[in-house]
């Protein structure tokens, strides 16, 4: 019953976003469904748009919605990461419809590699919905980019809660992870899931990532596909996904998750952002 | 394995025959016209030959290598077993010969040549790869050095370009050594194109992926090597092969000063410089040749002594004796490259980057007992730099006959800068002092006391009697 459920609301985002191309399948799965829906259910819907960022004006981010994190953090941001984040141009613009945020070797304030951290923590901050980008990801050993989600509670982490809609390794680029932190459950013991590719790879085109959410659980999509769903019964710990969160677009190079760059690692890369978009959900934003 | 050749020449002239009637009229192709394309079928062997596939093994392999196996297998009911014979096999030097389909196939649809494959013990596979029709070879691919282990595994070697592949009659080849003396066996299963989707992030590659600069010649014919394509596969790994001239466009910066045609032949023709670059589907190659061209060739003297007076070692005036190598690459501190070129049919052994390097004829050695004399040609393009200290060390090898063992008697001839003119043919005609010349096996060039001596060009190296 679940799985039918959850294909019915991702069936109702995909009418909205009108993608004609998927209309055949669409109305597959519509006869497959249609006699499912239960009425006593409550079905979370996420139709209603309320923040999206299409990059469609050529320059920095928009400041309205994008923020930075400059600096090679504490520790490599916890991770022994090996860049420096910086807001300039060569590691973050948006040109041609495409927001880009590029890796460089080069030495940096005391680092060897430079890029771009975004955030919209303060400007856009949300409890449950739909959270999507399109993106093309970059590729190479030591390369991960990510796109994700941490709490805006005002606690420390774990407590307030991570959601990584997409992590990437760039030695692995058949594959991506959908993963969710909490306390009691993060770092190495985080629940997580990996999504591979069959016959394509996600640095030659671009897919969609995103995380339907609500008070029962969150949903990992790529594409059309769900592959994974995430409820309190499945974290070994709090659940503390109830209060609103705020996005993070960054592409890290070296770390403990992906290891150092080698000789065969060419730089620059870049990471493509289509959109990123946010729908609330009807039924509780 | 590196020096293969070909049998069955007669499929190569009944091809040129074919070519030759094909290519007579040139006529403007109607709209109308649809062209007939090869068939598609993407295998070669899953459990037995597929339709229309030929096995021809190279000249001077093992014929027998190749059987089908029905015990070993990856799944099935068969895979193709290869037996590489131990050194002195009187069947056969190596294993190797190539896979073929007269007929030709499309394989513009696919991405990469894969199979599972296994060895009796962990080995390194000289060459593998497809694209070896014993014709023109034209888009002959190769992975060199395939590591091999005693389970199955899938190997992956990535097509360079698919669209060139329309009509593709070498459809796989393989060319394997004993390993240490010994031979063994490997068994290839499953083999056939596959369209894997995963094939990423070409990274084509001239001369190796660097920047070369080399002084050449009018009237010269280069070949440019260090070809070859790189991708990313699904695995992360890069798999690099290497592709046949064929697959890339070249351009020459002037064409008045460099041409190169489309099999990578470089051809110098006015003084000045140009810039040779490459692209492999439209992805621009890592790496370029510059061609500093400074004119007509300089030969060196021809040489003038009786054929009866000489024991050459490099020289077109004479017949040189069997020689073992002209740069034998003495690792690990060995530097030394080499861009030996020919001009209007005189070969010039060119050392580059040079530190020390050895010619070597130990099977037989020379006994110059008769021919006590030392004669070199020696050119060292541009100024010479007051620094250059050359040592020439001739070797005797002793009673062994063989390098080392304590026997071997040197004579050392020193050279300074004075010895030499810039930009021209220094010839040297030096006395054999050692006590023994009869089994004479090396002559070693050497830069001494920190020369700088990069790059010259030897000819006419023999010994001869007054």
């Amino acid at each position: 019953m679940k799985l039918r459920n959850i294909r019915q609301r991702s069936l109702n985002l995909d009418l909205y976003n009108f993608i004609i191309k998927r209309l055949t399948v669409l109305a597959t799965l519509l006869l497959l469904v249609s006699c499912a829906t239960e009425e006593t259910q409550s079905v979370a819907t996420f139709t209603e748009l309320v923040m999206q960022d299409e990059f469609d004006s050529d320059g920095a981010p928009n400041s309205a919605i994008w923020d930075y994190e400059i600096g090679n953090g504490d520790n490599g941001w916890g991770n022994n990461e090996l860049q420096y984040y910086t807001d300039r141009t060569e590691n973050v613009s948006v040109q041609n419809g495409v927001l880009l945020i590029t890796a460089k070797e080069e030495s940096f304030e005391g680092s060897s590699y430079t890029s771009t951290r975004l955030l919209t923590k303060g400007l856009f901050e949300q409890k449950y919905g739909r959270f999507e980008a399109r993106i093309r990801l970059p590729y190479g050993q030591g390369i991960w980019p990510a796109f994700w989600l941490l709490g805006a509670n005002g606690e420390v982490w774990p407590q307030r809660g991570e959601i990584d809609i997409m992590e990437y390794r760039g030695q692995e680029p058949t594959k991506v992870l959908g993963t969710v932190h909490g306390p009691g459950y993060s770092a190495g013991e985080a629940i997580t899931k990996s999504y591979t590719l069959l016959n394509d790879r996600f640095d030659t085109g671009f897919h969609i990532f995103g995380i339907e959410w609500t008070p029962e659980y969150i949903n990992f999509y790529v594409d059309d596909v769900l592959y994974n769903q995430i409820t309190p019964a499945d974290v070994t710990g709090e659940w503390v996904f109830d209060h609103p969160f705020y996005i993070i677009m960054n592409v890290a190079v070296g770390g403990s998750f992906v290891g150092s760059p080698n000789n065969e690692t060419t730089f620059p890369q870049t990471m493509l952002v289509d959109y990123v978009r946010v729908y609330k959900n009807n039924a509780l934003n | 394995m590196k020096n293969v050749k070909f049998i069955y020449l007669k499929i190569t002239l009944l091809l040129g025959c074919v070519f030759i009637v094909t290519s007579s009229c040139e006529r403007e192709i109607s709209d109308d016209v649809e062209f007939v394309t090869a068939p598609k079928n993407a295998e070669i062997f899953i459990d037995g030959f597929s339709g229309g596939l030929d096995y021809f093994p190279f000249a001077g392999s093992k014929l027998n290598a190749f059987s089908v196996d029905a015990e070993v297998k990856y799944k099935g009911e068969a895979s193709m077993r290869l037996d590489v014979p131990n050194f002195g096999d009187p069947e056969g030097a190596y294993a190797g010969a190539i896979f073929p389909d007269a007929g030709g196939r499309d394989l513009t649809d696919y991405d990469a040549l894969t199979f599972w494959a296994m060895a009796s013990q962990a080995a390194t596979i000289n060459e593998i790869g497809f694209g070896n029709d014993f014709g023109e070879n034209k888009y002959l691919v190769s992975k060199q050095n395939m590591r091999i282990s005693t389970y199955w595994t899938k190997y992956i070697i990535p097509i360079p370009d698919p669209d060139k592949l329309k009509l593709e009659k070498g459809l796989f080849w393989y060319a394997e050594g004993p390993e240490n003396g010994d031979g063994y066996s490997f068994w290839i299963d499953d083999l056939k194109f596959e369209k894997l989707g995963t094939i990423a992030q070409p990274q084509p590659a001239i001369a190796n992926g660097l920047d070369l600069v080399q002084q050449s010649f009018i009237g010269t014919t280069i070949l440019l090597d260090g070809l070859t394509q790189t991708f990313n596969l699904s695995t992360g790994i890069n798999e690099t092969v290497i592709a046949a001239p064929s697959y890339f466009k070249f351009s020459s910066s002037d064409v008045d000063v460099v041409r190169i045609s489309e099999l990578g032949i470089i051809s110098p023709v006015g003084i000045g410089s140009a810039k040779i670059t490459a692209s492999l589907g439209g992805v621009k190659a890592k790496g370029s040749l510059m061609l500093e061209v400074v004119g007509n060739f300089d030969f060196a003297p021809i040489p003038t002594r009786d054929p009866s007076d000489v024991i050459s070692i490099f020289s077109d005036a004479y017949t040189n004796v069997p020689v073992d190598f002209y740069n034998g690459f003495w690792e690990p501190f060995q530097t030394t490259q080499s861009a030996d070129f020919v001009i209007k049919g005189d070969n010039i052994l060119n050392y580059t980057n040079f530190n020390f390097v050895g010619n070597q004829f130990s099977n037989p050695t020379v006994d110059a007992t008769a021919t006590p004399n030392f004669h070199v040609d020696i050119f060292i393009p541009g100024a010479i730099d007051p620094g250059v200290n050359l040592l020439i060390t001739l070797k005797d090898f002793g009673d062994d006959a063989a390098d080392g063992g304590g026997d071997d008697e040197i004579q050392q001839i020193f050279f300074v800068s004075s010895d030499f003119v810039g930009d021209a043919w220094n010839s040297f005609d030096i006395p054999i002092t050692l006590a023994n010349k009869d089994r004479i096996g090396q002559i070693i060039y050497e830069n001494i006391n920190f020369s700088p001596l990069s790059n010259f060009y030897l000819d006419n190296v023999y010994f001869y009697k007054e």
